[in-house]
């Protein structure tokens, strides 16, 4: 839907380019980005849902990155969920984990719930939010090309970084299969990097 | 009850972080528990606890929550949905407001409603008051890893 502001028509596109990058990283999902990430990611073992837990995600994705400094964690946030967990933000800058990216699906809209508008639609700035928290790096797109131009040097730069993805709403949509229930993801990771 | 008490219980539980937001009942211990071994993590609200627990122990930590009753109730879903969802072998620290063991009548309904929700929720709970009963930390500890289900000790000791 059209809200006069600039989105990426397509929210898919966007998550695209992250796709295209990722390598080896655990990618901790929220709840838009659960139905849009799975039919795009390239190794679905190593991706996790959080949800049932009022926007947790951040939280969850900090916790597992300061467990395991070595390897990195994507958290695939929503605009809904942060603003939920709003303090996840001071609570990650604070930590300063070197190994997190926070991405933020911003839609302005719960979606899960049929696309009514959040709180902080038309408001809300999570950059200014991010930043203000303490992140030192916090940047928004609203055009897939723009964040292709810049995720490299996002990648190889100062953690924990935000990155916000001004995506349209698709409203409420049919849940895509192939994304594992929550509780066998989170058993799975856990054996696997107790392992490794 | 002294804070390195609680700590050694810790300490000989293999705890490697305390996830945790100061309250009344357990607020002594932040300059031992700085100077302890564990890593903190510091929170700004408690539902955030459980779920950077629940990454943690994902990572191969060992983890525990440090909180107060309140923070408990303000938690609910983080609770539900994290650590009885995902079956979290996590103790809870529960700092117990307005506890009746200290003779004084509580100033609001907190203590009335700790136990009962945490029944409602299938949580063992251990009371902790002195030195002498700090051995229920390990306790609770145990059996949240033997049964992978949280378990929690209520703190009863306020600081004033």
């Amino acid at each position: 839907m059209s809200r006069g502001r600039r989105e990426i028509a397509e929210p898919a596109a966007a998550l695209q380019v992250l796709s295209r990058a990722r390598t080896d990283e655990i990618v901790v999902l929220s709840e838009s980005t659960r139905q849009d990430w799975p039919p795009l990611s390239t190794r679905p073992e190593r991706d996790i849902p959080i949800t049932g837990s009022m926007g947790k995600a951040s939280s969850f994705g900090l916790g597992l990155a300061l467990a395991r400094p070595d390897i990195r964690v994507w958290v695939l946030d929503t605009d809904g969920a942060l603003l939920m967990n709003l303090g996840s933000l001071v609570t990650i800058a604070r930590a300063k984990p070197a190994n997190l990216l926070h991405v933020v699906y911003d839609n302005e809209a719960y979606d899960t719930t049929g696309g009514q508008p959040t709180p902080g639609a038309g408001i809300v700035d999570f950059c200014a939010l991010a930043r203000g928290a303490g992140y030192p790096v916090a940047r928004a797109y609203d055009q897939p090309e723009d964040l292709e131009r810049d995720l490299a040097s996002i990648l190889a730069g100062p953690r924990p970084a935000l990155v916000v993805l001004k995506v349209a709403s698709l409203g409420r949509r049919p849940m895509v299969g192939g994304m594992r229930p929550m509780r066998e993801a989170f058993a799975s990771i856990r054996d696997y990097l107790a392992r490794h | 009850m002294q804070a390195a008490t609680v700590l050694d219980e810790l300490g000989r539980c293999g705890v490697t972080h305390i996830v945790w937001l100061p309250d009344s009942e357990t607020g002594y211990m932040y300059e031992a528990m700085r100077a302890s071994q564990f890593t903190l993590v510091p929170v700004c609200r408690e539902g955030e606890s459980m779920a950077i627990a629940a990454g943690l122990i994902m990572g191969g930590k060992r983890p525990v929550v440090l909180i107060q009753s309140t923070g408990l109730f303000e938690s609910g879903d983080s609770v539900r949905g994290l650590c009885l969802d995902l079956q979290l072998p996590l103790l809870l620290m529960i700092g117990y407001r307005g506890y009746p063991g200290r003779g004084r009548p509580p100033a609001d309904s907190a203590a009335r409603f700790l136990e009962p929700i945490l029944d409602a929720w299938g949580i063992p709970h251990y009371m902790v008051e002195s030195d002498a009963t700090c051995h229920r930390i390990s306790q609770a500890y145990q059996q949240a890893h033997v049964t992978s289900h949280p378990a929690a000790t209520l703190m009863g000791m306020e600081y004033d």
